[in-house]
């Protein structure tokens, strides 16, 4: 039974949560308009960035022109989209599997693959790095797809597993018992039941990928790198010029922003493993 | 019912996955624990002797060591202090009735999705900046000194940033778990007259302990790696003011290319991950029911 509650005391509510949504907002908020100005604007005031300044959009083709937006930002593309359709080709099975045929073991092979999630990154780096020299790895797509991958799986294998198992394990024995092979099994059968969960996970995994931020400036240098690397590159002295640096920020976070905006819910569960509900 | 035929099928299903993870757990850790033995510098060819402990000697008593691992406890305390707090806070304040609270909601999540490379630089140089920042501008226009962030609160300054991209995080599992509260409870405490400090105290918090729990043990494994935040904004200075573990193992080996100190580094940050890593695993593993 819902409360009745006076407008007033949700007005109320509204204006101080909105204030406090609105302060959290305020950096993101800032970059973007700071982004449509002038240099010589950008360091004005606050009140008068906003009240007495003209907009502009030459700062996108600046960043574009000095710094090729455009490679980091396929270079980012090809990483995330490529590491999490990579990790999903190796995951789909393994969770399908764990899901609907469960053995003794499948609990502790979940919890050991979650269990190299916890690996601190930079216990990794020495050797990772050296067999990257060593391979030619370094500074390349291939090799920091491979790894964005690895460090992944755990969470794609389990989002997997939690949504496959929301699945009912009668339908499947139904068609089981009409003589369906394995393979219309899965394409007729569970494909379709399948693809939200599928769907969820390659959006919160692309974000992930996205925004990982050890690897991805650790292993790249000018070849191979996505967004995280280009706008680390803005650090100095350029972090001084505000105008351009919000554009490439912009740039760099606005596709991530607006596929996070879908994608909150899977948050929950796909960074606490289930265990929050 | 499971055929003998789908359970080979199974395992032959599972094998990638599973080979990749272990060979992902097992090389990474077996040449990080071999070269931390090794006198082993890029730099100074010296055939690589074996040298049982002496790179964690020489890594443990390094003053910037003791810098490190303070630093990495403040990181990681303040930033948790912070972010549960707020993110209680924000939950609550989520929780009552309003307009609009979807927008609010995306509104107090958003900072989660920007890189950790752009809030860095973005608070670093558009907030933080003593004479163009924002808060610099307006400590000016009010007549007051600004507060030269970087300069004289480095490592809070990180703290504030790793805060305000963590506190989503917080404020969203939390919120979550806030909706399965039975309201029936509360109403009923409500009608016996209990305050609402009262009923935070009795019955939203007891039911929060276990997502706040989870939170903290979540964050703690992400901040124990806090890496671009000191990468853009500080390398680590004024001095090691900022250096964390994390950063401190970037500079012997990829800075100073000792592989063997480097190495060394990592072997400890393994360990204190994992100490926090069991009771993590432990409290997901009570709430999978296979």
């Amino acid at each position: 039974m819902a409360r009745a509650v006076s407008k007033n005391a949700k007005l109320r509510n509204t204006a101080i949560a909105g204030s406090v949504g609105f302060l959290m907002f305020l950096p993101i908020l800032w970059v973007v308009i700071l982004s449509f100005k002038t240099e010589e604007d950008a360091i004005r005031a606050p009140l008068e960035v906003l009240f007495s300044s003209g907009w502009t959009t030459e700062n996108f083709a600046t960043v574009q022109a000095r710094s090729d937006y455009l490679k980091h930002f396929s270079n980012s593309v090809i990483i995330a989209v490529g590491s999490t359709l990579l990790g999903l080709l190796i995951a789909i099975p393994a969770a399908w599997s764990m899901a609907f045929v469960p053995t003794k073991r499948t609990k502790d092979v979940l919890m050991w693959m979650l269990s190299t999630k916890m690996m601190p990154p930079v216990g990794a780096l020495v050797p990772i790095y050296l067999i990257f020299r060593d391979t030619g790895l370094l500074d390349s797509r291939i090799g920091l797809m491979f790894i964005l991958m690895l460090i992944n799986l755990p969470i794609i294998v389990w989002m997997l597993f939690t949504y496959f198992r929301e699945i009912p394990n009668e339908i499947l024995e139904a068609t089981r018992m009409d003589g369906a092979r394995l393979w219309n099994e899965i394409v007729e059968v569970l494909a379709p039941m399948a693809i939200p969960g599928i769907a969820s996970t390659l959006l919160l995994n692309i974000i992930l990928a996205w925004n990982e931020a050890f690897w991805t400036l650790n292993l790249t240098a000018a070849k191979a790198a996505p967004l995280t690397a280009f706008i680390a590159s803005y650090s100095s002295p350029e972090g001084l010029f505000y105008a351009k640096l919000s554009a490439a920020s912009v740039m760099a976070i606005a596709p991530i922003l607006i596929m996070g905006w879908f994608s909150q819910k899977q948050l929950v569960r796909g960074l606490t493993f289930g265990a929050v509900k | 019912m499971a055929t003998k035929a789908s359970r080979t099928a199974a395992r032959l299903m599972m094998s990638p996955a599973v080979l990749l993870l272990f060979g992902w757990m097992i090389v990474p850790l077996v040449l990080t624990v071999y070269f931390s033995f090794l006198r082993y510098n890029l730099l100074t060819p010296s055939g690589n002797p074996f040298v049982w402990f002496e790179n964690y000697y020489w890594f443990v008593t390094d003053p910037s060591f003791t810098a490190a691992m303070i630093n990495t406890l403040v990181l990681v305390g303040w930033v948790l202090l912070i972010t549960v707090i707020g993110g209680i806070l924000f939950s609550l304040l989520l929780d009552l009735p309003m307009f609009g609270q979807g927008v609010i909601r995306i509104m107090m999540i958003a900072p989660f999705f920007v890189m950790p490379t752009v809030s860095a630089l973005v608070w670093k140089n558009m907030f933080m900046n003593p004479v163009n920042g924002f808060f610099g501008q307006i400590a000016a226009g009010l007549g007051l000194p600004p507060i030269d962030f970087f300069g004289q609160y480095p490592l809070m300054s990180v703290i504030i940033i790793v805060s305000w991209q963590w506190l989503p995080f917080a404020t969203l599992i939390l919120f979550t778990a806030m909706q399965s509260l039975d309201q029936e409870q509360l109403e009923a405490a409500e009608m016996d007259g209990a305050r609402p400090i009262t009923r935070f105290l009795y019955i939203v918090l007891p039911h929060l302990a276990r997502p706040i729990t989870i939170v903290v043990l979540i964050q703690t494994i992400f901040l124990l790696s806090v890496f671009a935040e000191i990468l853009v904004t500080t390398n680590g200075g004024p001095g090691t003011s900022t250096t964390n573990l994390t950063y401190l193992i970037y500079v012997s080996s990829l800075l100073q290319f000792d592989v063997g100190m480097g190495s060394a580094g990592g072997v400890i940050a393994i360990i204190l991950a994992n100490i926090v890593a069991v009771f993590l695993m432990r409290m997901i593993g009570k709430n999978l029911s296979l």
